[in-house]
């Protein structure tokens, strides 16, 4: 059962204080320490931590670091002031995903890539594949740091008071480098519930030092469980259900994050603007359904007497009470108010097209 | 430690049953809503359904996944608990008094052959 799992460096810390463990992206991850409600309301309205050391750091350095990673990358990072942050895909020749990640820029000739737990032997043996022929050094630096995920509304007050660094310098989207207890610590306000909050990259130790005291403040541990009906409840993609390999960001409705038009080509393209100039086929919506039953990953959505769709993640939202689903249909039915139907079970269950964002965003600055 | 209730039957799948003549009263044990965590919607068979033992018969679902009810009897659903139509959580807070359904037995020596407290309460720890 345990199949040579990857012990993250707080997993003692999740043991100890009782998580629910399980399997995810090849990790032994905490899913709960209480239950995934409290966890998500903690986020919602206090503050809580996430322990995300099983995500991948990626740092491509070198002349031609700009251009390589602006040929990997379907955002434009193109003219962005050092300490930014940019969210995208890398894609496929033929516009499918490699992965979703945020990248950071350093510098014009640094950048560090942030990439899914699941994907990280993919995705670098994909970007040093790619790197041939560009001045750049890629580096795999995914066993050397440790991370935590510090959100909600109270996410700034408490980690300014424990590591007393003026975070409220660092406005959204953006990072700082700081040096603390003799190692360099990335600090970024960024996170993957819509809440305002930050994620901490660090050492091992400083990682670890840095759970301690957060514990020591009453933060609440959050498990991946909540992780998931965070990030769904304000409709961030999830790699594995809202994206993957034959799933290009266009169908995954992420057209904001393609920049077609940017200076540089970059992988994927000409694909991606073949397909959107074609329009897609299906795409990636809203479903609310009308009363209590859930609608999960793979369950079939129906429309005029057929199937038309899945459902690509679903859950009774925490935040609103409401039996909500993203799912893939077919393009017809994919405009908001196009009554669907959701088979669970024996049962189909009749709903409506909605926007994919069943909870607004309280992002901070 | 989950709660057993002595005076009650148990299926391996996690049910308990309380026969009273030919009435079973059939919910999921104490153990079985710990592993489930926040129940969230409990999908009930309607009145008048025919159950079989051993068969589905519904489901529960936590915020994480869903989980089949197994019938642990035969026959025919009289009675099911609305309450849990708007507060399925109630099994969280006291899984045996937070009944599912009521079936009218076609066969009653079939809770017979059902687990006793003893025996249930051994499978839990196991």
């Amino acid at each position: 059962m345990e199949e040579n799992l990857i012990k993250t460096c707080l997993h003692d810390r999740h043991v100890k204080q009782g998580a629910l463990m399980s399997p995810f992206g090849g990790f032994d991850m905490p899913i709960q320490y209480t239950t995934i409600i409290e966890e998500h309301n903690a986020v919602r309205h206090n503050v809580g931590v996430f322990d995300v050391s099983h995500m991948g750091e990626v740092r491509v350095k070198g002349k031609d670091a700009y251009k390589f990673v602006s040929y990997i990358f379907v955002n434009d990072v193109t003219g962005a002031p050092d300490g930014q942050i940019f969210y995208g895909m890398m894609c496929h020749e033929n516009g499918g995903t490699v992965d979703d990640l945020l990248v950071y820029k350093v510098n014009d000739e640094e950048y560090f890539l942030v990439i899914n737990a699941a994907n990280i032997a993919k995705d670098y043996a994909w970007i040093e594949q790619n790197a041939k022929g560009f001045d750049v050094e890629v580096k795999n630096e995914s066993d050397y740091y440790g991370e935590v995920a510090v959100q909600g509304p109270e996410a700034e007050e408490v980690l300014m008071r424990i590591l007393g660094l003026p975070l409220d310098e660092i406005a959204f989207y953006n990072f700082k480098t700081f040096h603390i207890e003799g190692e360099d610590v990335i600090i970024s306000r960024t996170g993957y519930t819509g809440e305002d909050g930050f994620e901490v990259y660090g050492s091992h130790d400083f990682t670890r030092r840095l759970w301690d005291k957060l514990m020591e403040a009453g933060v609440t541990p959050c498990g991946l469980g909540c992780r998931d009906t965070l990030r769904f409840e304000v409709g961030l993609p999830l790699y594995g259900d809202e994206l993957a390999d034959d799933i290009t960001p266009l169908e995954a409705s992420l057209s904001m994050f393609v920049k077609l038009d940017k200076p540089t080509d970059f992988i994927g393209r000409e694909a991606l603007a073949k397909q959107k100039a074609e329009g897609v086929t299906r795409r990636i919506i809203g479903i609310e359904l009308e009363g209590k039953a859930i609608p999960r990953h793979g369950y079939p959505v129906e429309a005029d007497g057929k199937e038309i769709g899945y459902v690509t993640t679903g859950y009774n939202s925490i935040s609103t009470g409401k039996s909500v689903a993203m799912a893939m249909v077919e393009k017809p039915y994919a405009k908001l108010g196009t009554p669907v139907a959701v088979r669970i079970r024996k049962k189909t269950f009749p709903g409506t097209v909605v926007k994919k964002r069943f909870y607004d965003k309280n992002y901070k600055k | 430690m989950s709660k057993v209730l002595d005076n009650l039957r148990y299926a391996d799948s996690h049910e308990w049953v309380l026969v009273e003549g030919d009435i079973a009263t059939v919910g999921i044990t104490d153990y079985a809503q710990h592993a489930l965590g926040n129940i969230v919607y409990v999908d009930m068979p309607e009145i008048g359904d025919e159950v079989v033992a051993g068969e589905e018969f519904g489901a529960v679902e936590s915020v994480k996944a869903a989980s089949d009810l197994i019938s642990p009897v035969s026959g025919e659903v009289v009675e099911i608990n609305e309450a849990l139509e708007d507060a399925p959580e109630l099994i969280n807070e006291d899984a045996f008094a937070n009944w599912i359904m009521k079936v009218k037995l076609s066969d009653a020596a079939e809770a017979d052959a059902l687990l006793d407290a003893a025996a249930y309460a051994k499978l839990c720890e196991e």
